[in-house]
C-alpha cells in the first residue's frame, strides 16, 4: 500500500492542544481542591503556547495536508489565534466566578481545550467530513459546559434545550452533506468546487442538499428562524460559560459558514444569497426587537447576538471578498465586544449575587466610575456609535452589500442598527443617571481588571485605528 | 442473482416492518426489542452489500452494546406512553401536511434522473480473498488518519463530560481500599489476649 | 463410509447437496456439544464433590453415570409455569435467544487444521458479536418474567456483560494484532513453531483477563450475581421450570465450553500439538489427531471453571465493576501498548 505520512507540522498547533488537554486531564485527577490553581494555570499556558505555535505558522501560501481533509491558509489562522485568545480571556474573567461558586473544577478546562480543539479543526477543515467531526465536538463540549452547574434547574434545563436542538441541527448538516455527495461524489471541498463547476449550478439535489447545508450553518450561528437555543442558553448557563458560548464559536461559525459556502458551494452563490438575505433581515429585525423587551441583560445580549449574527450574514452574502473581509472584521470585533460586555457582568456577580438582571447596572458610575467607563465603551461600539470599532464594522460591511447592488438591504439594515442603539443606550442611562439599588463593594483580582480594561479600551483603539485590523482581515481573505 | 434479489427483498421487508413497529408499538420494551430486529436486518443488507466488517460491527456495537443499555434504561423507567400521546391528534394535520411536503420534495430530489442508476458504474464483484475488514483498516489509518482520531477525541469527551457531569462524591457513601485490604497484616487485626483462667470459687 | 456419503448425495440437485453438507456438518458439531454440556454437569458435580472430600452423584447408572440423562428426563416432563402477569413470547423466547449464539459461535472455531464449519475472514469478530447476543436472552428473560429477583437478576447480569465485554474485546485486539488476522485458523497458524510459540506467553496478562472476563460473561461463579442463589434467589430463570429451564442451564454450560474452547484457540494454539519442535516426542505424538489436543486444551479450562467455583465467594456488585472498569480494562490497554512495540520490534520468536 502507498502510504504517504502526513505533514504533522501542519498540525502542530491541534496537537499541542491536544496533548496538553490529555495533561491536564491526567494532572487534575491527581491535584487536590486547594490547588486545583494549577489546572488553571495549564490552560491558560495551553492556549497562549498553541496560538505561538499558530502564528509561528502565518504566512505563505495555503497548504494542503491529512489526503485534503485538512487546510492551513491565513484565514484560519488568524480565527484559530482569535478563537484562542478569546477562549483565554474568557477563562481569566471565569476564574473567580467558578470559585465563588463551587464550578472550579478541572474538567471545565479540560471541557474548554476540546471545544477550543473542535473549533480549530472546522477552521481549519478540508472536507465536509472534518467539518462535521469539529462541529461535533465543539457541541459537545459546549453542552456539558452549559449543564456545568449541576445544582442548577435552569442550567439543565438550557442544556436540554441546546442539545436537542443541536442535534437536529446536526442531522439537518449531515442530510444536506449527503445530498452535496450524492451530487459530486465526494466530500473533499476542493473536489466538490470543480464538480459542481462542471455541472449546471441549478442542479435540483444540489440546491437541496445546500438548504439543508445553510440550515446548519444558521443553527450554529444563531440567525433567525434557527436561533431558539440562543436566548434559553445564554440565560441559563452560569455568566462565564455563556461568554464562552457566544464568543469563540461565532469565529468557528464564521469560519464553518466560509468553508462550506465560499471553499466548497461558491458557484452556487447565487442560490444561498437568497438564503442568506432572508436570514439576515429576519435576524436583524426579530433581534433588535425583541432585545428591546428583556429585562434580563444576558438574556438581552442574547438577542443581539441574533442581530449582530444577521449583520455578520450580510457580509457573507454579498459573495465578494471584500464582503467576506468585512465580515470576518465584524466577526472578530464582535467577539471583543462580547468579551468585554460578558466580562463586566461576570466581574459585577460577586458570591452569592448574579448580576444578570438590567437593575443591577444601576447607579455603576457611583459605584465603580471605571466600570461604567468600560462598559459604555463596549456598549457604545456595539450600537455601532463612531470613533468606536463596532462603527467601522458594521460600515465595512454596510460598504460591502452597496458595492453589489443591494442598497435597500443596507438601508433596512441601518434602521435596525437604530432601532437596536435604544436598548444599548438604555444600559448607559442606568449606569450614569439611575441610582444605585446596592453599595456592596465590587472586587476582582489584579489580572482581571487589567485584562477588563484592555478589553474596553481595545474597543476604543481599534475603532480610532482600525486599518491594522482590516487589513490583517483582508489579506487573510485576499 | 434471482435467490439474492428474493433474500433482498425479504430481509428489508422485515426491515421496514421492524422499524414501523418500533414507533407504532405502544410497549417501549417491544419498541426497542424491535430495533433490535431492525439492526439484524439492516446488518444482513450489508452482508449481501459484502460488507462484512460494517455488518459484524453493527451487531457487535449496537445490538451487543448499545441497545442492551438502551433496554436496561428502558426496563428501569417506567415509561408512561399514554402523557406523551396527549395532543396527538391535535397536531396530527399539521404533522402530516409537514410530512406530505417533505416527502413530496424528497421524492422530486431522489427521483430527479439524477440518481438513476445509469449514472453510476456497477460495483465490481471481489475476488474471494478480498477482505473489506483491511481495506477500510488500510483507508482509516491514511487517508481518514485525521478525521478517525477526531471521532475518538469526540469519544473521550463525551467519557469525560459524562462523568463530570453525573459523578459526585457523597459523603457517608463507602469505598474499598483494594490497595490496604491486601496489605493488611494478621498483626493489625487479630490481637491475642493472654486472660488468666479464673479461680473457681 | 465417506465415499458411500458423497455417492448417496449425488442423487439430490446441486444447490441441496451443499445444504445438506453443511446440515451433517452442523449436526456433526452440536450432538457432541450437547452431549459435552451433559457430562460437563456431571462432571462439575464430581469435582465440587471430589474438592469437598464427598463423592457426588453416584446412584444413577455405573458409578452415576447415567445422571445427567435422568436429569434431562426429570426437566422434560416436568410443567412448564407461566408466571401470571408475564409476556407469554418473550418468556418463552428468551431461552432460545439464550442458548442460539452459544451454538452458532461454534461455527467459526476450527477443531483441526481447516477443520471449520464457515471459514469465515472476520472470525474473531463474528465471534465478538455472537457472544455480545447472549446477553439479551438474560435480560429479557429477567423482564418478562414480571418478577422482582428475576428483574433484579437480569439488571446485574446486563451491567456486568457490557462491563467485561469491554476487556474482552481489548484482550482479543491483542491476538489479532499478533496474529495479523481475524480468521481463526489463521490466528492458530500463526501460533505453531512450539509451546513457547503459543500467545499465552507473549500475551500473559490478556491472557488471564480474557479468561477472567471469560467467567464473567458466562456468569459463573465467582461472577455470578446475575443468579446469586442467597441473594435473590436464583435471579433472571427464577420463574422458568421444566425445558425452559433446561435450555437455560444448556446455554450456560455451553457458553462455558465456548469460552473455553476459544481461550485454548486463541492463547492455547487450539489445535496444534504441544510437543511440536520438541525432537522426539514430537514423532513420538505425531498420530494424535488437532481435535484430540484441542479438547484437551478445552478441558483444562472447563476444568479451572470448576475449580474457581468450588474456591471463591462470590463477589459484591461494586467489586465486581471496579475489577472490570478499574483494573481489566487498564490492564489490556496497557498491554496492547507493549504489544505494539514488541509486533514493531520484531520481538522473537512470535512477532519476527
Amino acid at each position: 500500500m502507498d502510504f504517504q505520512v502526513p505533514d504533522f507540522s501542519l498540525v502542530l498547533p491541534e496537537l499541542f492542544l491536544l496533548g496538553m488537554a490529555c495533561l491536564l486531564l491526567l494532572v487534575d485527577v491527581f491535584i487536590d481542591d486547594a490547588h486545583r490553581r494549577v489546572s488553571f494555570r495549564i490552560a491558560q499556558g495551553t492556549l497562549l503556547g498553541t496560538a505561538l505555535l499558530t502564528y509561528m505558522q502565518m504566512g505563505g501560501p495555503e497548504q494542503i495536508g491529512f489526503s485534503g481533509t485538512f487546510v492551513r491558509d491565513d484565514m484560519g489562522s488568524v480565527l484559530k489565534i482569535a478563537v484562542l485568545l478569546a477562549t483565554a480571556t474568557g477563562f481569566l474573567y471565569a476564574r473567580d466566578y467558578l470559585r465563588d461558586r463551587n464550578l472550579f473544577r478541572g474538567e471545565y478546562y479540560v471541557l474548554g481545550l476540546f471545544a477550543v480543539l473542535g473549533m480549530m479543526v472546522m477552521v481549519s477543515a478540508g472536507s465536509l467530513l472534518t467539518i462535521y467531526l469539529g462541529l461535533e465536538l465543539l457541541s459537545l463540549c459546549l453542552y456539558a459546559l452549559v449543564a456545568f452547574d449541576r445544582e442548577s434547574g435552569t442550567s439543565a434545563e438550557s442544556a436540554m434545550k441546546y442539545f436537542v436542538l443541536g442535534a437536529l441541527a446536526s442531522g439537518m448538516l449531515l442530510y444536506g452533506i449527503s445530498m452535496i455527495y450524492g451530487a459530486t461524489g465526494s466530500i473533499d471541498l476542493e473536489t466538490i468546487r470543480a464538480a459542481i463547476g462542471e455541472r449546471d449550478a441549478g442542479n435540483l439535489v444540489l440546491v437541496f442538499g445546500l438548504v439543508f447545508l445553510v440550515v446548519g450553518v444558521a443553527f450554529k450561528l444563531g440567525a433567525v428562524p434557527f436561533h431558539m437555543w440562543i436566548p434559553d442558553v445564554y440565560q441559563g448557563a452560569p455568566t462565564s460559560v455563556t461568554l464562552f458560548v457566544g464568543s469563540a464559536p461565532k469565529l468557528a461559525a464564521f469560519a464553518l459558514a466560509m468553508r462550506l459556502l465560499v471553499d466548497g458551494l461558491e458557484n452556487l452563490q447565487a442560490d444561498w444569497q437568497q438564503m442568506l438575505i432572508v436570514l439576515s433581515v429576519l435576524s436583524m429585525g426579530l433581534g433588535n426587537l425583541l432585545a428591546i423587551a428583556q429585562t434580563n441583560i444576558k438574556r438581552m445580549l442574547a438577542y443581539s447576538t441574533i442581530a449582530n449574527v444577521g449583520f455578520l450574514l450580510l457580509g457573507l452574502l454579498a459573495g465578494t471578498p471584500e464582503g467576506y473581509a468585512a465580515a470576518m472584521f465584524y466577526t472578530i470585533t464582535y467577539v471583543i465586544m462580547v468579551c468585554g460586555a460578558f466580562g463586566v457582568v461576570i466581574y459585577l456577580s460577586q458570591a452569592g449575587i448574579e448580576a444578570d438582571s438590567l437593575d443591577d447596572f444601576k447607579g455603576l458610575n457611583k459605584r465603580n466610575p471605571w466600570l461604567a467607563v468600560l462598559m459604555l465603551l463596549v456598549m457604545f461600539s456595539t450600537a455601532g456609535i463612531p470613533p468606536l470599532v463596532g462603527f467601522y464594522a458594521k460600515l465595512a460591511v454596510l460598504k460591502a452589500i452597496i458595492d453589489v447592488g443591494l442598497v435597500w438591504l443596507a438601508v433596512a439594515a441601518v434602521v435596525f442598527s437604530i432601532i437596536g442603539a435604544f436598548y444599548y443606550l438604555r444600559i448607559v442611562k442606568l449606569m450614569y443617571f439611575d441610582d444605585p439599588t446596592s453599595d456592596a463593594e465590587i472586587e476582582g483580582s489584579l489580572d482581571t481588571r487589567v485584562v477588563l480594561s484592555a478589553n474596553g479600551l481595545a474597543v476604543a483603539v481599534l475603532g480610532i485605528l482600525p486599518g491594522w485590523l482590516l487589513g490583517i482581515c483582508a489579506a487573510a481573505i485576499g | 442473482m434471482g435467490f439474492e434479489k428474493f433474500l433482498f427483498y425479504l430481509f428489508a421487508a422485515i426491515l421496514v416492518f421492524a422499524a414501523l413497529r418500533v414507533i407504532t408499538v405502544r410497549n417501549p420494551v417491544h419498541a426497542a426489542l424491535f430495533l433490535v430486529l431492525a439492526f439484524f436486518n439492516s446488518a444482513v443488507l450489508w452482508l449481501l452489500l459484502e460488507a462484512e466488517f460494517l455488518a459484524i460491527v453493527l451487531v457487535l456495537v449496537y445490538v451487543g452494546a448499545v441497545m442492551v443499555l438502551f433496554l436496561f434504561v428502558v426496563m428501569m423507567l417506567d415509561v408512561n406512553v399514554a402523557p406523551m400521546r396527549e395532543g396527538f391528534i391535535h397536531y396530527l394535520p399539521v404533522g402530516i401536511v409537514i410530512g406530505l411536503i417533505m416527502v413530496l420534495e424528497m421524492g422530486l430530489v431522489v427521483g430527479s434522473d439524477f440518481f438513476d442508476a445509469d449514472h453510476f458504474a456497477a460495483v465490481a464483484a471481489h475476488p474471494a480473498d478480498f477482505s473489506d475488514t483491511k481495506e477500510l483498516g488500510g483507508l482509516l489509518y491514511t487517508q481518514y488518519v485525521l478525521p478517525f482520531e477526531l471521532a475518538a477525541v469526540i469519544l473521550l469527551v463525551a467519557i469525560v463530560a459524562a462523568i463530570s457531569l453525573t459523578l459526585r462524591r457523597r459523603p457517608g457513601t463507602k469505598h474499598q481500599a483494594p490497595a490496604q485490604q491486601v496489605l493488611v497484616r494478621s498483626q493489625d487485626r487479630v490481637r491475642l489476649v493472654q486472660v488468666d483462667s479464673e479461680e473457681k470459687q | 463410509m465417506f465415499e458411500a456419503f458423497q455417492n448417496a448425495l449425488g442423487v439430490f440437485p446441486e444447490s441441496l447437496q451443499t445444504f445438506i453438507v453443511i446440515a451433517v456438518k452442523i449436526v456433526a458439531i452440536l450432538v457432541p456439544l450437547l452431549l459435552a454440556v451433559a457430562y460437563l454437569t456431571f462432571a462439575e458435580r464430581k469435582i465440587i464433590g471430589f474438592i469437598q472430600v464427598r463423592i457426588g452423584p453416584n446412584r444413577v447408572g455405573p458409578n452415576g453415570w447415567l445422571q445427567p440423562i435422568a436429569d434431562a428426563v426429570k426437566l422434560m416432563f416436568k410443567e412448564i409455569i407461566l408466571p401470571s402477569g408475564a409476556n407469554r413470547f418473550l418468556f418463552l423466547t428468551s431461552p432460545v435467544l439464550a442458548i442460539a449464539p452459544a451454538m452458532a459461535a461454534w461455527a467459526v472455531i476450527p477443531f483441526g487444521d481447516g477443520m471449520v464449519l464457515a471459514d469465515v475472514d472476520a472470525g474473531l469478530l463474528y465471534l465478538l458479536a455472537l457472544t455480545s447476543l447472549g446477553v439479551y436472552g438474560v435480560i429479557i428473560a429477567g423482564w418478562a418474567s414480571n418478577s422482582k429477583y428475576a428483574f433484579l437478576g437480569a439488571m446485574r447480569s446486563a451491567a456486568q456483560m457490557i462491563s467485561y465485554e469491554i476487556a474482552m474485546g481489548f484482550a482479543l485486539v491483542g491476538v489479532l494484532m499478533g496474529a495479523g488476522s481475524l480468521n481463526l485458523n489463521d490466528i492458530v497458524q500463526a501460533q505453531s513453531g512450539s509451546f513457547l510459540h503459543w500467545y499465552w506467553l507473549p500475551m500473559l496478562p490478556l491472557f488471564m483477563v480474557y479468561f477472567i472476563s471469560g467467567v464473567a460473561e458466562t456468569n459463573r461463579a465467582p461472577f455470578d450475581l446475575a443468579e446469586g442463589e442467597s441473594e435473590i434467589v436464583a435471579g433472571f430463570h427464577v420463574e422458568y421450570s421444566g425445558m425452559t429451564f433446561a435450555v437455560f442451564f444448556l446455554a450456560e454450560y455451553a457458553n462455558m465450553i465456548l469460552i473455553s474452547a476459544l481461550t485454548a484457540t486463541m492463547f492455547l494454539g487450539g489445535w496444534l500439538s504441544p510437543f511440536q519442535g520438541v525432537p522426539v516426542l514430537e514423532q513420538a505424538f505425531a498420530f494424535v489427531p488437532g481435535l484430540v489436543w484441542f479438547g484437551l486444551k478445552t478441558s483444562i479450562f472447563l476444568f479451572i471453571y470448576l475449580w474457581l467455583r468450588a474456591t471463591f465467594p462470590r463477589y459484591r456488585y461494586d467489586q465486581v465493576m471496579r475489577l472490570g472498569w478499574k483494573v481489566l480494562i487498564p490492564v489490556t490497554i496497557v498491554w496492547i501498548f507493549v504489544l505494539g512495540a514488541a509486533i514493531y520490534g520484531g520481538l522473537g520468536p512470535w512477532f519476527d
